[in-house]
């Protein structure tokens, strides 16, 4: 009675049976849980400036597919691919050096953006694409995407659970790992390639804004909350299906409760979300759990 | 390529390499790379949203570009550096989404805004170009010392009273400005290319900081130049040429250190390996 | 070993300090004092809470109780009587930082501005650099160094604006007996020429035994100080602790060993911290 007003009111007419929207809840469902698997270790890494780069990257992959008539997210991924080879390449362990190695390739790929954004002829469509991508929020996917959009998820959390271990080790001390036989260069590289593939099937799913959002965001709130490293990762991944889910439905009501049908987009609603959570999970954990250090050193003595 | 027309570009160009040099060697120093992208990028929405309410769009961008600043310096001190910087401008784009979304038209304007535009700034935006350049020359060298400290040793910064979490507030202040003032002409997906790419090659050439520094602005001179030149003879915008020479200038500075003869680091000396206290917890 | 002590004023006091973080108890009623020029050891095993005690003392960490004199007045936000050498130095190669610019930045890197060359300055940083033995690699990038290297620049970096108390965290940790004993001996002959007290952690006594005035032996989150006779004894260090261990001395080495599982256990209150008179 009061129940099934109170649900009628919360989920607007038509959400349950709307396409789109079960399309949507299913991607953001997929693609919070690879997020939360890799963003975990991003975090950890201190990688969050690469796993955001690639979705900037990947826009000019994408530009670039649209050029030449291909599907975007296989310029997207090509592209990721290629820049996570070169990071790599270029890159050094120490962070900072990865950070500067990770910039100039993000300084070369946008450059490479305007290039082709200026290139095509239909200019102001690839444009209206490009910044969809890198502002918008795309949550219609053609069909035929969605076996492909499966098929790499599941190869990048395959990735993942096949390099877990190691990678732990290899995260938390170079030395220790490499002493124990496990090669840190190799497995720096295969996780660079699963957060590429992570990262070109968010961005172009979900757009980039919530690509770097829910790589982050969930797993820096899920490290707050627990220290071991599968409990962050299951943590990760509720919180980013969570928020995802959440903003779907906020998103979906909101173009009945906004004046003039204006509905909210579903990147803004879903980030602030993610935001918000953030700062109530660190600030009821509180500051004694808060260790005392300067912004730029990982950590001190 | 020297006309009249085109004067005010170099002279903006000038202006904006001189400041990016300056403020680049401490960026590349600081490890600053992330904040220097985030800011201009996630300023965007602030630029979105004063051509929703008609304001100027620069003016727009120069105050969320200074939210930014205090939203990472704020969440610096609750998370690891790059988190929190990642957080900022998700946050600041998410903002941006929204008033986006509040428009129906693709202004051409954004194009120019996001890769730049070599014509972006007019005359009588030079001397406000100016100004805010110079303030940002000024502050860097009022804050040379303990910001130079508190870079290379926090620890002992901190116990000569220079607070980390203020200077990096201050640098971040810095950062905006310095963005948002050659934003018009580079656009704000590339002008932190040219914080990061002339001071990061500059390091290769010299160990003394004052040179360092020197080097930095000389190569953003030439970088920029070597810009503006090829982008009017080959019609082709400024913002892939100011990308693709980053990458070229940070190359040669690869290769110059190539060159020179390193001491060899001993093994008493152990690199930061990545943060330990995600997953171990907070050190005493 | 004695030190001339120029000016026998009192430099440092640290009165019933007591420190909690991340919900557990460090610290707990920690008393001291350190004459001017004195050569103090802090002496505890790794975790004891040795850097937390420096990092109160350097007023980077709020005591929960107690409080800290420095030269008989509370402890301020920047002290320049307080010289610091951290645990952890780290500096990166990339960084375009010659060793003489770090050792300057110790003269006056906490004023704002730019560092105006001046024959003074370079002398006072040739001078400090001299005295370190670092002369030879002054202009080389200070992230190039090697840890003993980088660890004397820090040192002149702390000592070059003449402070009267120097704080070194665990500079022997890692370092093999040979350098431990330069470090000792540099840091020992330049304090000593320049009036300088020092309070040195480490987590093994037996290179500071010859230079150390005194020590201070932190264990259980208390504290003992005094001689080494005094306090390095099977009595005191077992009430310290609270349960029974073993000082050894082997000729001129003292190893402090854990008792067996069935001793007797002193439910005695450890007694409160001495100090010299």
């Amino acid at each position: 009675m009061m129940l099934l007003s109170i649900s009628s009111s919360v989920f607007e007419p038509g959400f349950f049976s709307s396409a789109p929207v079960h399309v949507a809840l299913i991607v953001g469902a997929v693609v919070s849980v690879v997020s939360g698997v890799v963003g975990t270790f991003t975090v950890v890494r201190g990688q969050s400036f690469a796993g955001h780069s690639l979705a900037d990257i990947g826009t000019a992959g994408g530009s670039a597919a649209y050029l030449i008539g291909i599907t975007p997210l296989y310029g997207f991924l090509a592209m990721n691919l290629m820049a996570a080879g070169v990071m790599e390449l270029i890159g050094i362990r120490r962070p900072r050096g990865r950070d500067l190695a990770t910039g100039i390739v993000l300084g070369a790929a946008l450059g490479l953006a305007a290039l082709f954004l200026y290139l095509d002829t239909t200019s102001s469509s690839t444009t209206g694409a490009t910044v969809n991508v890198l502002f918008g929020s795309i949550f219609t996917l053609p069909p035929g995407m969605v076996p492909v959009i499966a098929v790499l998820s599941l190869v990048a959390v395959g990735f993942m659970l096949v390099l877990y271990r190691p990678l732990i080790l290899s995260s938390l001390s170079p030395d220790l790992a490499a002493a124990r036989g496990v090669s840190v260069r190799p497995i720096g590289i295969g996780f660079l390639v699963a957060l590429a593939i992570a990262v070109s099937l968010s961005a172009i799913t979900i757009g980039a804004i919530l690509s770097t959002a829910l790589l982050i965001g969930p797993a820096a709130i899920a490290l707050r909350l627990t220290k071991r490293t599968g409990h962050a990762i299951v943590t990760a991944a509720i919180v980013g299906i969570a928020a995802t889910w959440l903003g779907i439905l906020l998103a979906y009501d909101s173009y009945y409760w906004m004046p003039s049908n204006r509905a909210w987009p579903v990147s803004f609603i879903v980030v602030t979300l993610i935001f918000v959570f953030y700062l109530v999970v660190d600030l009821a954990v509180g500051r004694r759990a808060r260790p005392r250090r300067s912004p730029m050193v990982p950590e001190t003595g | 390529m020297f006309s009249p027309f085109m004067i005010n570009a170099w002279e903006a160009c000038t202006i904006i390499a001189i400041v990016a040099g300056v403020v680049g060697f401490f960026t590349v120093l600081r490890g600053s790379a992330f904040a220097a992208h985030a800011l201009p990028n996630g300023a965007f929405a602030g630029a979105a949203a004063a051509s929703l309410i008609g304001a100027n769009a620069i003016l727009g961008l120069g105050v969320f570009s200074l939210l930014g600043a205090f939203a990472i310096a704020n969440l610096s001190r609750r998370a690891r550096h790059d988190v929190a910087t990642a957080l900022a401008i998700v946050a600041m784009l998410g903002l941006g989404s929204l008033f986006l979304s509040m428009t129906t038209e693709y202004a051409p304007e954004i194009y120019s805004l996001l890769f730049g535009e070599v014509l972006g700034i007019g005359t009588n935006e030079l001397l406000p170009a100016a100004l805010i350049g110079a303030v940002c020359i000024a502050a860097i060298l009022f804050l040379y010392r303990p910001l130079m400290l508190s870079s290379i040793t926090p620890d002992t910064a901190e116990a000569r009273g220079i607070k980390s979490h203020r200077m990096e507030l201050a640098f971040l202040i810095v950062i905006a400005l310095a963005t948002t003032m050659a934003v018009p002409v580079v656009g704000t997906l590339l002008i932190f290319s040219l914080l990061i790419s002339p001071a990061a090659a500059a390091r290769s050439f010299t160990n003394k900081p004052a040179t360092a520094m020197g080097l930095s602005v000389a190569f953003a001179l030439g970088m920029v130049w070597l810009a503006i030149a090829l982008s009017y003879t080959t019609n082709l915008p400024i913002g892939f040429y100011v990308g693709v020479l980053g990458a070229v200038t940070y190359a040669v500075g690869r290769g110059r250190a190539g060159w020179r003869p390193n001491r060899t680091v001993s093994p008493n000396q152990s690199e930061p390996t990545a943060p330990v206290d995600a997953l171990i917890g907070p050190s005493r | 070993m004695v030190r001339a002590v120029g000016r026998s004023s009192e430099i440092l006091a640290v009165e019933g300090v007591s420190v909690s973080l991340s919900g557990r108890e460090i610290l707990h009623d920690v008393s001291f004092r350190v004459e001017g020029g004195e050569f103090i050891g802090l002496i505890g095993s790794n975790g004891a809470g040795k850097t937390t005690l420096l990092r109160v003392i350097l007023g980077l960490v709020e005591p929960t109780s107690g409080q800290v004199l420095i030269a008989g007045k509370a402890r301020s936000r920047r002290n320049p009587l307080i010289g610091y050498v951290p645990q952890k130095i780290g500096l990166d190669p990339d960084m375009p930082i010659r060793a003489r610019d770090l050792v300057g930045l110790g003269l006056d890197g906490h004023r704002f501005g730019v560092p105006r060359p001046s024959a003074r300055r370079n002398a006072l940083i040739d001078e400090m650099l001299e005295a370190v033995d670092a002369t030879r690699f002054a202009e080389d990038r200070v992230g190039n160094l090697s840890g003993g290297e980088q660890q004397r620049i820090m040192i002149a970096h702390a000592l070059i604006s003449r402070p009267r108390l120097l704080l070194l965290d665990e500079p022997l940790a890692n370092l093999d007996i040979r350098s431990e004993q330069e470090v000792v001996a540099l840091v020992a002959r330049i304090t000593a020429e320049q009036q300088v007290a020092v309070l040195i952690s480490a987590h093994d006594m037996n290179p500071l035994l010859p230079v150390m005035d005194r020590v201070v032996y932190v264990a259980a989150g208390r504290v003992a100080s005094g001689t080494t006779e005094e306090v390095v004894s099977t009595e005191t260090l077992s009430q310290l602790y609270g349960h029974h261990v073993d000082v050894i001395h082997v000729n001129d080495r003292v190893l402090v060993v854990a008792g067996r599982e069935n001793d007797v256990h002193h439910s005695v209150e450890p007694n409160s911290p001495r100090w010299s008179a």
